[in-house]
């Protein structure tokens, strides 16, 4: 059943229902195949990009789509409830391109942004290293200046779309002043120097590329620093502010797509000579999974309204971070129940839905990191 | 430049359970979504290739309730230029001959179209004759069940697919052409294409601005009756067939005990 939405004009309304069209069209089909054959869905995310989908929360004067978060959600929603692999890299691209967004000049969003919003080209955003996960603020990956370059060496780690993306939102470290020593870099993937490493081994999202990337003397002009050097951490922090409603819409379209599953089974299943969704126990199941969905849902839409309305939405935005991903994680498990053993095979999607969920509870801040965060505004109070 | 017209109609989305009214027998359009029908997707497409080879102007025609407008819209989003909705309650319930009529009698609030696109056939009513009978009421040649189509000049040719094989034929403008499935991948409409939607010109018309008799119009009007209505029994568990080196010929026996073979 597809969820049933308020948006705010018919513009959006036609932007979801297209995000819904292609991922019902041209992402669900081929999903499982690329998940079992671990393969990076290149192609699909190019479609995306004529559709003029890989821009849509940014200016127009520069190639987006101009819609408010509310909007941009609720289709990257529906997309994920497809396939979370093209969900996931559609939000992390979203992503990698806020930093030049927001805090590039204007000379510098003139040359490269239509192109990063064109939809030709991917980002990915690299800020993790493997001794740096949660305490971002260690990142040792060193930009040294040299000239009109920067020479990069190091090792990012975790990058999602790592050797496949066309450009990498990077941040290095220009000085040993701790957080302060911390600078945004517009990588170019054909940079000299810069290489991915075999992908991870992971136990889901196998059709997004996780990498690491490794910097060997990478010369990166000085004109791709993005707001001055030292600024670093916190466009990081901003990005992810921003990015994390991403992920939680992604958590609540795969949870949405566990719970049309489990419906659909439950009311074709028969046991004991009736469908099983007749009985109070599995009902009862079900009415949770929809609650969680769309409390997630709402959760995620109120930080998106207040972040479209200029007021500050970053507690909010951890907490539906944190909400969500729970949610899904608790939701995919309850599905795979519901289908009993048959939801334990590869037959059905379930079992992958439910690897899938665990993944957003880690990355772009763990859910220990939002309480962490939600904690602090409570301190702060 | 190439004046086309490409008749789009609203129909229940087939993703979604479609149902008749029980009083009337007429679409209960309340009970499913309402998209655009993919067939009309295609013949927009159609169009959008003609004036993209050369010069020309893409119009779409819609019979419809209000709702209507959104099939309208996806349409203009994917590329057309403007649109001509007629939406009337005295419609309700018409049939073949009348939406005809009606489609005929807009078509001369279109000044000078040179080609008519329209599907082969919708995916609800399934009628497959309103082309044709444009074509008659209109006194121009109609190619229909076309699976290829090349416009040079004014010279019209289409290769014809039906269950006999394929004829060519080849006609002058002005024409109608019905598409089959078979004619193009239909594209999707960009973001940029939906917001440009919605700045391009709908002419809203009703029944009085056409200059046909409301008489022939609507259920009381139609020529014949549906005197009853049945929904399709819902489907049978199917029946499973273990392959234990013997699956052919448990299929063939299941076949053979159907009449089917
Ligand atoms: C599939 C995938 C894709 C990713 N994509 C990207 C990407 O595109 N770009 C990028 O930069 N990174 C990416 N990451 C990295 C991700 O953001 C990190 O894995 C995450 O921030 C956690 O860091 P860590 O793995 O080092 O865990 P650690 O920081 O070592 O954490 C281990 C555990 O300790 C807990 N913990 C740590 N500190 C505290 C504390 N102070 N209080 C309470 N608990 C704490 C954590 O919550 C966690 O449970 C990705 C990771 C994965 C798995
Ligand atoms: C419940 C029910 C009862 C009906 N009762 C009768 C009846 O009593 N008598 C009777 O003769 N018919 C009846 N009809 C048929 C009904 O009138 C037709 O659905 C309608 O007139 C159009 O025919 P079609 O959809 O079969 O068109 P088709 O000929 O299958 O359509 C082919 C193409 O023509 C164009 N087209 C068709 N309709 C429109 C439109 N409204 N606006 C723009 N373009 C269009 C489209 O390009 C379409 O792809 C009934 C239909 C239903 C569902």
């Amino acid at each position: 059943m597809p969820a049933e939405r308020l948006l705010p004009d018919a513009e959006s309304a036609d932007l979801v229902a297209l995000a819904r069209e292609i991922a019902r069209d041209e992402l669900a089909p081929v999903a499982a195949e690329y998940e079992e054959a671990e393969r990076f869905p290149r192609e699909q995310f190019r479609l995306l990009g004529k559709s003029g989908l890989l821009g849509l929360p940014y200016s127009e004067h520069w190639g987006g789509g101009d819609v408010p978060y509310e909007t941009y959600l609720q289709a990257l929603e529906e997309i994920a409830s497809a396939w979370m692999s093209v969900g996931v890299g559609l939000s992390v691209h979203t992503m990698s391109c806020f930093s030049l967004a927001h805090y590039g000049t204007d000379e510098q969003r003139d040359e490269w942004l239509p192109a990063m919003l064109g939809g030709e080209l991917l980002g990915a955003y690299a800020l993790s290293e493997t001794h740096a996960g949660s305490d971002a603020a260690a990142l040792s990956t060193r930009a040294r200046r040299d000239g009109e370059d920067y020479v990069v060496n190091g090792t990012k780690a975790w990058i999602t779309a790592g050797g496949q993306a066309d450009f990498y939102t990077t941040m290095v470290r220009t000085s040993d002043d701790g957080a302060k020593g911390i600078s945004c870099l517009l990588v170019d993937a054909s940079t000299p120097g810069l290489e991915a490493a075999a992908p991870e081994r992971k136990m889901g999202l196998t059709g997004s590329t996780t990498a690491q990337m490794i910097f060997s003397d990478a010369r990166v002009p000085t004109t791709r620093l993005i707001g001055g050097e030292g600024a670093g951490l916190k466009i990081a922090l901003d990005s992810l502010a921003s990015g994390r409603l991403g992920i939680a819409a992604c958590s609540v379209g795969l949870a949405q797509a566990a719970l049309d599953e489990a419906v659909e089974y439950s009311k074709a299943r028969q046991q004991f000579g009736k469908p099983i969704i007749e009985n109070q126990g599995l009902e009862f199941l079900l009415a949770d999974m929809a609650a969680a969905v769309e409390t997630s849902r709402a959760m995620y839409l109120d930080a998106a309204r207040r972040r479209d309305r200029g007021m500050p939405f970053q507690r909010q935005a951890s907490v539906a971070k944190l909400v969500a991903t729970d949610s899904a994680m608790k939701v995919t498990t309850d599905a795979v129940q519901v289908l009993g053993g048959a939801g334990y095979t590869r037959d059905f999607p379930v079992e992958r839905y439910m690897r899938e969920a665990k993944v957003p509870q880690i990355f772009e801040g763990t859910n220990q990191i939002q309480r962490m965060v939600i904690a602090r505004h409570l301190k702060e109070a | 430049m190439t004046n086309i017209v490409v008749l789009v109609k609203q129909v229940p989305d087939t993703y979604s359970e479609r149902k008749l009214n029980e009083s009337d027998h007429t679409l209960d359009r309340e009970s499913a979504d309402a998209v655009i029908d993919e067939i009309n997707e295609r013949a927009v497409e159609e169009a959008l290739k003609i004036k993209e080879a050369g010069e020309g102007e893409v119009t779409v025609l819609c019979v419809g309730p209000d709702r209507a407008t959104d099939a309208i819209r996806k349409a203009l989003s994917m590329g057309a230029d403007k649109a001509v909705h007629v939406s009337d309650e005295a419609l309700q319930g018409s049939d073949m001959v009348a939406t005809a009529k009606v489609i005929a009698g807009a078509l001369g609030k279109v000044d000078g179209y040179d080609l008519v696109i329209a599907g082969n056939e919708a995916s609800d009513g399934r009628g497959g004759a309103i082309p044709a009978m444009l074509a008659e009421i209109l006194g121009v040649p109609q190619l229909t069940h076309a699976r290829e189509l090349s416009l040079e000049g004014t010279t019209l040719k289409v290769d014809r697919e039906t269950e006999d094989g394929v004829t060519h034929l080849e006609a002058n403008l002005p024409a109608v052409v019905s598409v089959t499935e078979k004619i193009n991948e239909p594209r999707y409409p960009s973001f940029k294409g939906i917001m440009a939607a919605k700045k391009k010109p709908v002419e809203t018309l009703t029944v009085a601005d056409l200059g046909v008799d409301a008489g022939e119009l609507g259920l009381s009007g139609a020529a014949a009756t549906v005197l009853e209505a049945a929904p399709k029994p819902p489907r049978a568990a199917g029946e499973r067939v273990e392959d234990d080196g013997d699956g052919g010929t448990k299929v063939v026996e299941y076949l053979a005990g159907q009449k089917l073979i």
